[in-house]
């Protein structure tokens, strides 16, 4: 995707603004247009182990920015220097560095989401969208477009398993970031009023229901069709 | 990008020394941070056995270990109850015995700490006394505080931990629902033999007239069972110290 074909005549380029209009794209077209999640169908594990509940979905979401824009920024600086036949692991090197970086800081400052996430924080590296970038954009682009690109993704995938658990927590236990909706609302009624969970919500399998139904919902609007 | 092999190697061998010099100087700096977390997390399951879970998540750091240094006090015993002070020359205490380690050991040689929640102002006059137990689930490791009254048979209430259980199935022994099933059942039946409390097959049946059984885990039942022999076991091995706690609190009752 290098725009910057090598021009004989010595023409002075304006430096791209910092956000231009193709720029704006890298982040904007992960969003919806070509999600990684519901369009590009990568990184559903965790779109349904960690999505019970929104505050770990909001530290997963978080991790996997840091994480994917680092990893993004490191490769792109590096795509002149990774020799080609181990590029692979060097990326694999960079990221699972990266995700025991977040472990660690997680575990030292909010103990309480270390614990809940357990595994999860470290599977980000089986994660398909992080590699996925890296080779697709990061070793062939430059640090601050790639530094976009890993952003916009990173959103992408953040914004979808969000909302996922915006409703497995709503419908499977009545709460949103633990602040318990249903008895509220229940309450509003009067005491025999009581809105019931539904328990299917908290298991994997309410996961992939709403996943989806959000992907239809998404690709619908776009009117994307697989070949 | 040059291709050649002694390429390759030196840019690896870079890489590995950069990269693990950042992971491990990382995990230097922050070592006492996520000690002083893991410490905090113990003395909050501590007190979940005794105190409502509501009044713990209100309070700030700082305050529960204000609130664990006055309340709660800590002693060791070997498997006939008898206090122990210093193991192969170094001191013990509570805090420092490592329950998962000592799983490994046989029962006759292994340290059992024991957590004494005080009334406000005593320094010695137990509410409730607070076991950590230790065991095995479906996955990895399992493990607990289990509080018992000052009869050492009601249990005051629980706390349980794990290493990897399933989320939403094994992992629910962590959850409020099922810890607070195991408030105000008694261990000893009335011949006076040790039983324990049991999680039954299936869930959703109502226990509250057997003083010894609680609802189970729908599709949990191995982590359920894990449970069960964890607290047998480590009530059996506790059994000695109960019983001299018992005999001195029935002494100073005939006084």
């Amino acid at each position: 995707m290098s725009t910057e074909t090598a021009e004989k005549a010595i023409i002075v380029k304006d430096s791209e603004a910092f956000l231009s209009k193709r720029r704006k794209k890298l982040i904007t077209d992960p969003l919806v247009d070509d999600n990684p999640i519901t369009i590009q169908v990568l990184g559903i594990c965790s779109a349904l182990a960690v999505t019970t509940q929104m505050q770990p979905t909001l530290v997963m979401a978080l991790s996997v920015i840091f994480v994917m824009v680092m990893a993004n920024l490191t490769i792109s600086l590096l795509k002149n220097k990774i020799p080609g036949r181990v590029r692979i692991i060097v990326q694999l090197a960079v990221v699972a560095t990266l995700v025991t970086l977040v472990n660690e800081v997680l575990k030292a400052f909010a103990f309480d989401m270390y614990k809940e996430l357990s595994v999860f924080v470290g599977l980000i590296i089986t994660n398909c969208i992080v590699m996925g970038r890296l080779e697709a954009f990061a070793l062939g682009n430059k640090p601050y477009d790639s530094i976009l690109d890993g952003f916009g993704s990173a959103l992408g995938y953040s914004w979808i398993i969000l909302t996922v658990a915006f409703f497995r927590e709503l419908w499977g236990s009545g709460s949103i970031f633990g602040i318990p909706v249903f008895d509220y609302v229940s309450g509003l009624f009067g005491e025999d009023f009581n809105l019931a969970t539904n328990g299917l919500m908290v298991s994997p399998v309410g996961a992939f229901i709403i996943l989806g139904l959000l992907i239809w919902v998404q690709r619908s609007k776009t009117g994307y069709v697989e070949h | 990008m040059q291709q050649s092999n002694a390429y390759i190697i030196t840019f690896s061998v870079i890489l590995t020394v950069v990269l693990g010099l950042l992971l491990s100087g990382t995990s230097e700096i922050l070592k006492p941070i996520q000690k002083k977390a893991e410490e905090l997390d113990t003395k909050k399951q501590i007190l979940g056995a005794v105190l409502p879970a509501e009044k713990i998540a209100e309070m700030k750091p700082e305050e529960v270990n204000e609130f664990y240094a006055d309340r709660i006090t800590s002693t060791v015993v070997n498997i006939k109850g008898e206090e122990v002070e210093e193991q192969d020359g170094a001191k013990v205490t509570a805090e420092t015995v490592d329950v998962g380690k000592n799983y490994k050991k046989d029962p006759e040689e292994r340290l059992f700490p024991v957590f004494i929640f005080l009334e406000e102002g005593s320094e010695e006059a137990a509410i409730a006394y607070v076991l950590p137990v230790y065991g095995n689930g479906l996955w990895d490791k399992i493990w607990g505080f289990v509080a018992l009254k000052t009869d050492m048979d009601t249990i005051e209430g629980v706390t349980f931990s794990h290493a990897g259980e399933t989320p939403g199935l094994g992992a629910r022994i962590t959850t409020l629902d099922v810890q607070q099933r195991y408030k105000n059942k008694t261990i000893y039946n009335e011949e006076g033999e040790l039983v324990s409390v049991y999680m039954q097959k299936g869930e959703g049946k109502d226990y509250s007239d057997d003083a010894h059984k609680i609802d189970g885990l729908s599709g949990a039942t191995i982590t359920a069972v894990g449970v069960n022999k964890m607290l047998k076991n480590y009530l059996e091995y506790y059994q000695a110290y109960m019983d001299t706690k018992k005999e001195e609190s029935s002494k100073v009752a005939m006084n």
